[in-house]
């Protein structure tokens, strides 16, 4: 008898890992739900249609910023720059916009983000430097020339274009309107993962790069392209973010550096490249969020807080690693 | 002597710029001196702790992103033991916040171990703990450091030109450096940060190992935020910028990021000529932020002359 049950738990086990890998987001929605039950739970009536809204609404920046983090994870890398890409897009635009009109300032805003990530991808590509030194040094540069650029225009003001804003923080039947935004951002990252070539030579320089140069890949351009990528996306992140915050400042998005990171390592994206997806951290992102109001509620002091908060990222994480080592 | 250079080619070179910088801060401030040394020397002090923490774990293959937070909680936690205490009392605090850091440090690298998770994960998470942990001692800047122990960095020591705080540094780092690097553990640490695998093969603890390496990063954690509490005298529990600072004076340094290369000396001698950089732009009236941009420029330019030689190197 005893023999038996013993038999059956690791069995019973290994299913569990084996259903958990197969299909890597049903434990992150299972996680997701309970945190939201357990806010319920907490305060009864907290979670309504507004509240939802108000939890998307600040989900989506993290989870643009985590997309930076996981295509660049799948490959091996990192990008530590991304915070400050955002920053220095909505900074610039926003002090842009009074001289030359919203459009221009857009276009002019989004630009500095994408040389940083030409920047990085020629450090990493060519140069072969860890990515992790590279977009940290290419961060402490744009901070300073950020610093530097403030002080020209200080004069002339910083205005959050209405569209912007509107994008941000506005909403239409319940939903917030920065959906347009991310929705097919979000589908055009998950299809180019997994179905064009790009997103399988992400996968394959990740698992293994001697490998993939053999079959005839040449990795500088890929890197080239996908940091460039990244950076892009860090500027669009920064535009949608300072119209959520319509306040645009020189650290704006740099409190979100840390978290989008988390967000994508809670969502099975392995640090060491080759495994993991976007679907996995966008469901990261809203678990953060969620977690942040969940600790907010509780009334602790702040820095219990920020225990909490880390413990959990990663008592997650491990449990994650755990669960999809097993059936292998 | 010609295999000396090629061993320590890197920290000559490091030296040589040192030295060169040195000479152009006097064509700049011909009254550079002594007092000019003991404040460089002091402000140098944290950041050269927290380089030879990062340096500890970086040559063990790991990364530890949580170092600027452990500072923060030591220096806390200096702060108010040392609020109105006495000699005794002092003496106590001081050991108190060494064996706190040595436990932090072995906490991060044990939770390393235990759960499997990437380093850059766990210290990623353990961030966020030290940093709440060291908003619960103290939350606002406060406490007190005691007087006597402050001037054990503050002036010169025997003769002018010789900063105390320049002193304490070397001998705190020779203290714990010099007998770990010919012990059996030192030699463990760079085998595991080598090859894991290998190391594992020829009878290497490695968890052991990892955890040790974790705690002296740790101990020197606790010997930055200690001495960032003597310099500036009270705690301040909101880490300062020094990951980012440690990181890039330990790859200046010539520790390879992936562990099993390098030395102390190439990344302490790498955060004195940052640091001094940073007081030479200043001196020369430049507007601070862009010294920043000069030291993020160096930083990147030097990684990539390194990356390129090194992969020249391979290829050959």
């Amino acid at each position: 008898m005893t023999a038996e049950t013993q038999v059956r738990e690791p069995l019973t086990l290994k299913r569990v890992g084996r259903f958990v890998a197969d299909n890597p987001l049903i434990p992150l929605v299972v996680l997701l739900l309970l945190l939201v039950g357990v806010l319920e739970f907490m305060r009864p009536g907290i979670v309504n249609e507004r509240w939802i809204g108000n939890t998307i609404k600040f989900a989506i920046p993290l989870a643009m910023l985590a997309a930076c983090q996981t295509m660049t994870m799948l490959t091996g890398g990192i990008d530590l720059s991304a915070a400050v890409a955002a920053t220095i897009s909505a900074f610039v635009m926003a002090t842009q916009v009074p001289i030359v009109g919203v459009p221009l300032a857009i276009c002019i805003g989004l630009l500095p983000a994408i040389l940083m990530g030409l920047v990085n991808g020629f450090g990493v590509a060519v140069c072969r430097v860890h990515p992790l030194i590279m977009t940290l040094g290419t961060g402490l540069i744009a901070t300073g020339c950020l610093q530097v650029y403030q002080r020209f225009v200080i004069a002339s003001g910083s205005v959050v274009p209405d569209g912007l804003a509107w994008l941000g923080t506005g909403r239409t039947w319940g939903l917030p309107n920065s959906l347009l935004l991310f929705v097919p951002m979000a589908v055009l990252i998950i299809w180019a993962q997994r179905r064009t070539g790009f997103g399988r030579l992400l996968y394959a320089l990740g698992s293994n790069e001697t490998a993939s140069r053999i079959s005839g890949v040449r990795p500088w351009q890929v890197f080239l392209a996908l940091y460039a990528l990244s950076g892009l996306i860090a500027g669009v992140t920064g535009l949608l973010y300072v119209g959520l915050i319509k306040a645009p400042s020189l650290s704006l998005v740099n409190p979100l550096l840390l978290p989008s990171v988390a967000a994508a390592v809670i969502g099975g994206t392995s640090i060491f490249g080759g495994r993991g997806g976007y679907g996995g951290t966008i469901l990261g992102a809203l678990i953060l969020t969620v977690l942040g109001t969940l600790l907010t509620l509780l009334q602790m002091p702040e820095g219990a807080r920020r225990i909490l908060f880390g413990l959990i990222i990663l008592t997650v994480t491990t449990i994650y690693i755990r669960l999809t080592e097993q059936s292998r | 002597m010609s295999r000396l250079i090629t061993k320590h080619g890197w920290t000559a070179g490091l030296l040589s710029i040192l030295v060169l910088l040195f000479i152009l801060t006097r064509m700049i401030q011909p009254e550079f001196g002594a007092s000019g040394l003991d404040s460089l020397s002091r402000a140098t002090l944290p950041f050269a702790f927290a380089t030879a923490a990062m340096a500890v774990v970086v040559i063990a293959g790991g990364i530890d992103l949580s170092v600027a937070s452990m500072m923060a909680v030591a220096g806390v936690t200096a702060a108010v033991l040392m609020d109105g205490a006495g000699d005794g009392m002092t003496v106590v605090a001081v050991i108190v916040v060494l064996l706190i850091g040595l436990a932090m440090g072995a906490i991060n690298g044990a939770l390393i171990v235990l759960t499997r998770v990437p380093d850059i994960v766990v210290t990623l998470a353990m961030l966020y703990v030290w940093e709440g942990v060291a908003l619960l001692i103290l939350n606002a800047p406060g406490g007190a450091a005691t007087p006597w122990l402050r001037q054990l960095i503050v002036g010169p020591f025997l003769v002018p030109w010789l900063p105390k705080s320049f002193v304490f540094l070397v001998v705190c780092v020779a203290l714990i450096w010099v007998p770990l690097k010919r012990s059996k553990l030192g030699l463990s640490i760079y085998a595991i940060g080598s090859d894991e695998l290998a190391a594992y093969r020829s009878g290497v603890a490695v968890g052991r190992t990892r955890i040790a390496a974790y705690a002296v990063c740790g101990l020197f954690a606790a010997l930055g935020g200690l001495t960032l509490t003597l310099s500036t005298g009270n705690g301040e529990p909101i880490p300062g910028p020094y990951l980012m600072a440690s990181v890039s004076a330990v790859v200046l340094g010539g520790v390879v990021l992936g562990g099993g290369k390098g030395a102390i000396l190439g990344p302490i001698i790498a955060v004195i000529i940052l640091r001094l950089v940073r007081m030479d732009l200043t001196l020369m009236s430049v507007d601070p932020n862009v010294t920043t941009i000069v030291e993020g420029t160096i930083m990147v330019v030097v990684v990539m002359f390194g990356g390129v030689i090194a992969y020249r190197g391979r290829q050959k």
